[in-house]
């Protein structure tokens, strides 16, 4: 056996490249068996990069859908709450190309806002709201909880009388951080128009009354 | 001859003979001031006055609201001329962003007619007393950071206090303020200092002041030597270094002991203070006059009488820099806070607020524009300066590359932002201006991701819930369909009515109905394995107890669901199975109602092990959103006195205690179901 | 009328980059003057034409890349890397050799790599192993230690000629280093013998012990300017001397005494002038010592084991490998935390799976 092995050099490379074969196929078949996962994780893993804002701007009815279809091929481009970061981390983690946003980018996040004068009470919103952030009962005026709010429009449609603002979050000026400096070789600092008084004791009151 | 000391640290030039030549001065009456809301950390105030009313000053027109936060006092006397929003010093002033309500209040000339509260001896005082009298004057960290002096003074409900810190370090360049506040009254300051320290349980004060003061150092030894109390008060003179005047840094260099990162001085059993606050805090209990001024160096080299004066809040900056000879011509930066860690204004129609404690008029020699930025070359400077012993060539390498984590893992948000780093670097890199755009990018994609993690569960939520009245209001329809056709003679007639069902016809579709009862059952051991999932997140988090009331409040929102859906399959289960089983109906019914109820409560009395397991799991997760709930409500009573508000004390307290009921209540009856858990299988085994 | 906005801090230290080059530069004085001293003009020429050509470099590569000249050229770093590749070659070596080391330096070990601060290696240890490799020859014949103005001393326009490969240095010019003499005495042969029979031309020793001193002095200046920190020269020479000594406790008669090894060749001049560049060295304080000690462990494993006499390039290009390691694992504790973070973690990503 052995010898005939020897002889037969070609052979012998074949079989035990086909032994390593099996014996590594068996083992990957173990190994997947005993750490199944349940689920689909790359979907749990776009679901997680996805704003969750659930506006259905994308065409599925929510973001997990939407997480599922891209697993299924669909493009990565389709989330304009997301905007370009949502697809530059979609890409990265799919490791497909980048593409520009189908459709127009939100610049500023936005939240619902009943104007509570002319609300009706029709239950409307609430029905259409993904997240359950509109309160109210029929007959009686309906609100808003900006806290659960993900700006996702879908309140806006279904308004018999058109009460529903979107207006820029309120927690917009919070957010202001120093911007990232502009790198080497460059000037950190800018000089900037500034509104002096003249120094004199008495100015006139509308020239001091500028906000 | 400080026995400790922090590492790094740097020596700027002082500059401070420019303003603490000049005595203390009081400013006149502005003609109009500007209060905003938000004059210290926490939540606005809320007005209480209206446009075109009359104030006296010392009166309140803004309220505390919630739990941290400050009142507003009327500074002068005159009237209410706008509430509105107007721009405020912040650091993105001058990017034209930092706007707030403010109260304007127009003078009515040199009256300054003021309301007072009734004075208090805060020796024989109540604790309460002081801490409501605190509260209401609006007195906030005077040092920069403008935390509100009554909660700080509540920490002992919290921590054990054994030492007051009166920080008077004032280790930045130029700001004299602290030093001139020693100077002018330091027996008051002394007196303050008890009076908190008594507040607070502390049972020794220990002064911290930089050996660049002599004046005020020999202010404070005569105030002490003449002074007659029994907490000790010890002085230590520290060698000029900055930040030594940093709260983490100070403290170690008085006592060696550390704060832990994220946490407070107070877990160290020390409290922090800034001359200035002890002066107002003392002010307001003895006097009874609220925060309505504060003492502010005015320096730099384009005034040409820079010093330090006491001025009324809301008074416009520019009133402050004519009264100290401002030469406009001369001047190229306006900064708010000392050279080292204040922000630049691009106005001087600003008004003067409780955190300001020193205005720069700087000329153009005095603070050239930095050079380019250049490449680094990891010459270590900056680690040698940082006073926390970070790696801040590292951190800058990470904040520049967008390298979150890693700058997380190498502690960047343990930098305290005092610039000596970017002091030292020779290649002018803004250091810190990168470890800030850092920390902010990290922050808001922290509450981002957090508020999409809670969307989603709110949405999953929605969705369960509706598929769980989906399947109720199926379940009713059959169960009426069931009882027509029990009560009818004649089922034809009905079948021919609700004939779009296929499954009606349990004989012929019998099959069908057991694969699907099938389907069923697993999809209920699936939402139950779900569920218990989620209790047991929702119980180790409570357990846990670190991470804020969001957390429990998002997982409660996830066993809501999970619950949503085993109801929605149980419900199923128990519509099909009563179809399948006519003679099991009554019993499939009930447990198909039965989980609108608490379950423990339509528990049926002989319970099987199975059952008592349940029992069991149910009762701990009693057990475990009772501890949520009295965690929160410990949280809540802890700000609620450190907000020294009676009402919401009250209330709080009460909600407390209840909680404290509702986990003990939890508590024994999971004792009780697991002893009765356990009882029936050892009966059972042998 | 404009304000100047910046984020704080607002003052900043009169220091600079070109600054701390300069200091750099200056304290290469001593050793360079000291070496033109007793190896001749050729030393002298060295350094000038290598800096020469790594100022010319540099501006070539920055136009090539489109980065502006004047700021980055006046951080004098090209120079320092000039000087510090220029000073360790051998006084005869032809101008085209040095050119070729700069263009390793500059243009491939620094600005390769994306420039001043972003090069992971050594831009003129990278240059030196290139040529010590290619160039083994021309590499390793050093000059005789004749002087600059005696009787047998080289003259200038010799010196210059030797540089332009017109003529080729004689027998009676060069002589091997202490340590590439004493490497190769043979296995037989023991120490005492070796030297007893005298196999470097006259003054050799005593020359490069002053040289080894005049990099000292130098080194001093650093350290007193506060450019480099005291950590790595003196992590690096002690665990050299630590481990010579140990060595030369075992067999004194086939190791060297730890005095030769510290000043007989380059372990002062790498010790304070290439070990502490501070981009391609570790950054926190442990850090530089465990990188310094690493670098003075190779220098000893190498120089009697390897196929080179001196080991100091290559020491330290082998520890440049190992800094991102170092810097993982050397982080200092931070102020408010219990101990110092260690190595890389891993973000978890189901943390909340487990058993039922």
């Amino acid at each position: 056996m052995l010898e005939w092995l020897t002889a037969h050099g070609i052979l012998a490379a074949t079989l035990a490249l086909l032994g390593l074969a099996v014996a590594f196929g068996a083992l990957l078949g173990f190994a997947g068996q005993v750490f199944k996962v349940e689920g689909d994780p790359v979907v749990e893993r776009i679901d997680a990069l996805l704003p969750q804002t659930q506006c259905g701007q994308c065409g599925y009815p929510g973001c997990k859908p939407y997480a599922e279809a891209i697993v299924q091929g669909d493009d990565i481009n389709k989330c304009p709450p997301g905007g370009d970061a949502t697809i530059a981390a979609l890409a990265d983690l799919l490791g497909r190309e980048p593409k520009p946003l189908d459709g127009e980018a939100q610049d500023i996040p936005r939240v619902a806002y009943i104007r509570e004068e002319e609300c009706i009470g029709c239950t409307k919103c609430i029905q259409a709201c993904p997240v359950d952030a509109i309160l109210g009962a029929a007959k009686h005026m309906h609100t808003v909880i900006v806290d659960e709010c993900t700006g996702c429009d879908l309140c806006v449609e279904p308004c018999p009388v058109d009460c529903i603002d979107m207006l820029p979050h309120p927690d917009l000026a919070k957010q202001w951080h120093w911007p990232r400096p502009p790198g080497p070789g460059h000037r950190p600092s800018q000089p900037i128009a500034a509104t002096l008084i003249a120094s004199d004791r008495q100015p006139a009151p509308e020239e001091r009354a500028h906000g | 001859m400080a026995d400790f000391d922090f590492p790094g640290g740097i020596m700027p030039p002082e500059r401070k003979t420019l303003s603490n030549q000049a005595p203390l001065v009081k400013a006149p009456l502005p003609a109009r001031v500007m209060l905003p809301l938000t004059q210290h950390v926490g939540q606005p105030a809320e007005p209480v006055v209206s446009v075109g009313q009359t104030v006296r000053t010392g009166e309140i027109i803004a309220c505390a609201q919630g739990m941290i936060s400050a009142p507003v006092h009327a500074s002068i006397t005159g009237t209410v001329t706008a509430i509105e929003e107007r721009a405020v010093p912040h650091p993105s002033a001058a990017v034209g962003e930092a706007k707030a309500l403010c109260i304007v209040i127009e003078g009515n000339g040199q009256d300054d007619d003021w309301q007072r509260m009734p004075p208090l001896d805060w020796r024989s005082a109540s604790d309460e007393a002081l801490l409501e009298r605190l509260q209401s004057s609006g007195v906030v960290g005077l040092g920069g950071a403008g935390f509100p002096a009554a909660v700080k003074a509540q920490v002992r409900q919290r921590h054990a206090i054994d030492t007051l810190i009166v920080n008077a370090a004032e280790c930045e360049p130029y700001i004299t303020a602290d030093d001139l506040t020693l100077r002018t009254y330091p027996g008051d300051v002394i007196e303050g200092a008890r009076m908190l320290a008594r507040l607070c349980g502390a049972e020794r004060i220990l002064i911290g002041i930089e050996d660049n003061k002599p004046e005020a150092v020999a202010a404070l030894r005569q105030a002490l030597s003449t002074s007659n109390d029994t907490t000790p008060v010890e002085l230590k003179v520290v060698a000029t270094r900055y930040p030594s005047g940093g709260e983490s840094q100070l403290i170690q260099k008085l006592t060696g002991r550390e704060v832990p990162s994220r946490g407070l001085p107070a877990d160290v059993g020390l409290l922090c203070h800034n001359p200035g606050t002890l002066l107002a805090s003392l002010r307001a209990v003895r006097d009874g006059e609220p925060m309505i001024s504060r003492i502010v160096t005015l320096t730099g080299e384009a005034l040409t009488r820079p010093g330090n004066l006491e001025a009324r809040l809301g008074t416009p900056l520019h009133a402050l820099l004519s009264l100290a000879g401002l030469r406009p011509a001369r001047l190229s930066q306006l900064i708010l806070g000392g050279p080292m860690m204040g922000f630049t204004l691009d106005s001087d129609a600003l008004p003067l607020v409780k955190t300001a404690n020193c205005l720069i008029a700087g000329t153009a020699d005095e603070f050239p524009p930095a050079p380019p930025e250049q490449a680094c070359i990891r010459c270590g400077a900056c680690e040698t300066a940082c006073p926390a012993s970070l790696l801040p060539q590292q951190l800058y390498w990470f904040s520049k590359s967008r390298e979150h984590d890693k700058a997380e893992l190498f502690n960047l948000f343990d930098c305290i932002e005092c610039g000596a780093c970017a002091y030292v670097c020779p290649s002018h890199i803004p250091l810190v201006q990168y470890y800030r755009a850092a920390k902010g990018e990290i922050r808001l994609h922290e509450r981002e991701a957090r508020k999409a993690e809670h969307a989603r569960h709110r949405f999953e939520f929605r969705q369960a819930r509706m598929a769980r009245e989906e399947a109720e209001k199926e379940a009713r329809r059959k169960a009426r369909l069931q009882q027509a056709r029990a009560s009818r003679p004649a089922p034809e007639q009905r079948k021919a009515a609700v004939s779009p069902t296929p499954s009606d016809t349990p004989q012929s579709d019998s099959q069908d109905s057991a694969a699907e009862l099938k389907k069923l059952k697993i999809a209920q051991a699936a939402a139950k394995a779900a569920v218990r999932k989620a209790e047991r997140a929702l119980a180790r988090a409570s357990e846990g107890g670190q991470d804020p009331s969001a957390d429990v409040n998002d997982l409660e929102t996830q066993l809501a669901t999970a619950r949503e859906n085993l109801k929605a399959t149980e419900t199923r289960l128990a519509a099909l199975q009563s179809r399948t089983a006519p003679a099991a109906t009554q019993p499939a019914s009930t447990t198909a109602t039965g989980p609108g109820v608490p379950a423990s409560q339509s528990m049926p009395t002989g319970t099987t092990t199975e059952d008592t397991a349940k029992q069991v799991r149910q009762r701990k997760i009693a057990v475990a959103s009772a501890q949520a709930a009295y965690r929160k409500a410990e949280k809540a009573l802890e700000s609620a006195a450190a907000q020294n508000d009676d009402a919401t004390l009250a209330a709080a307290r009460q909600k407390f205690e209840r909680a404290q009921g509702n986990l003990d209540r939890a508590r024994k009856a999971l004792e009780e179901a697991e002893t009765t858990a356990h009882e029936p299988k050892d009966t059972s085994t042998p | 009328m404009s304000l100047l906005h910046a984020s704080s801090p607002h003052t900043h230290a009169a220091t600079s980059t070109g600054r701390i080059m300069g200091w750099v530069l200056l304290a290469t004085l001593p050793g360079i003057l000291v070496a033109t001293f007793h190896f001749g003009w050729g030393v002298l020429i060295n350094v000038l034409f290598a800096a020469v050509a790594g100022v010319i470099l540099e501006a070539g590569v920055l136009r090539l890349r489109q980065r502006p000249l004047g700021m980055t050229l006046r951080d004098n770093s090209a120079l320092v890397t000039g000087v510090l590749l220029g000073v360790s070659l051998p006084p005869f070596v032809p101008w085209w050799l040095i050119l070729v080391g700069m263009v390793a330096a500059i243009v491939v070990a620094k600005h390769l790599f994306g420039g001043l601060g972003q090069n992971p290696f050594n831009p003129a240890m990278v240059g030196y192993a290139l040529l010590l490799i290619a160039f083994p020859v021309d590499m390793t014949q050093w000059a005789a230690p004749l002087g600059l103005f005696g009787a047998d001393a080289i003259a200038p326009g010799d010196a210059l000629r030797h540089f332009l490969g017109l003529i080729a240095p004689t027998d009676a010019m060069t002589g091997a280093t202490p340590l590439d003499a004493f490497k190769h005495k043979g296995e037989t042969l023991l120490a005492s013998e070796f030297w007893a029979a005298d196999p470097l031309p006259p003054g050799t020793l005593d020359a490069w012990h002053d040289v080894a001193l005049a990099w000292l002095a130098g080194g001093a200046l650093l350290l007193v300017k506060h450019i480099i920190t005291w950590h790595i020269p003196a992590s690096l020479l002690g665990s050299l001397t630590l481990l010579a000594s140990v060595l030369y406790a075992i067999d004194p008669s086939h190791f060297e005494t730890p005095l030769f090894h510290l000043l007989s060749g380059a372990a002062i001049f790498g010790a304070f002038f290439i070990a502490t560049d501070p981009v391609s060295a570790a950054t926190s304080r442990r850090g530089k010592l465990w990188y310094g000690a690493g670098i003075g462990l190779l220098i000893m494993v190498i120089r009697p084991t390897g196929a080179y006499p001196d080991a100091v390039a290559f020491a330290v290009l082998l520890m440049n490998f190992a800094v991102p390691f170092i810097d993982y694992y050397t982080q200092p504790r931070t102020y408010g935390h219990a101990q110092a973070n260690r190595g890389i973690k891993v973000r978890q990503l189901d943390d909340d799976e487990e058993l039922p």
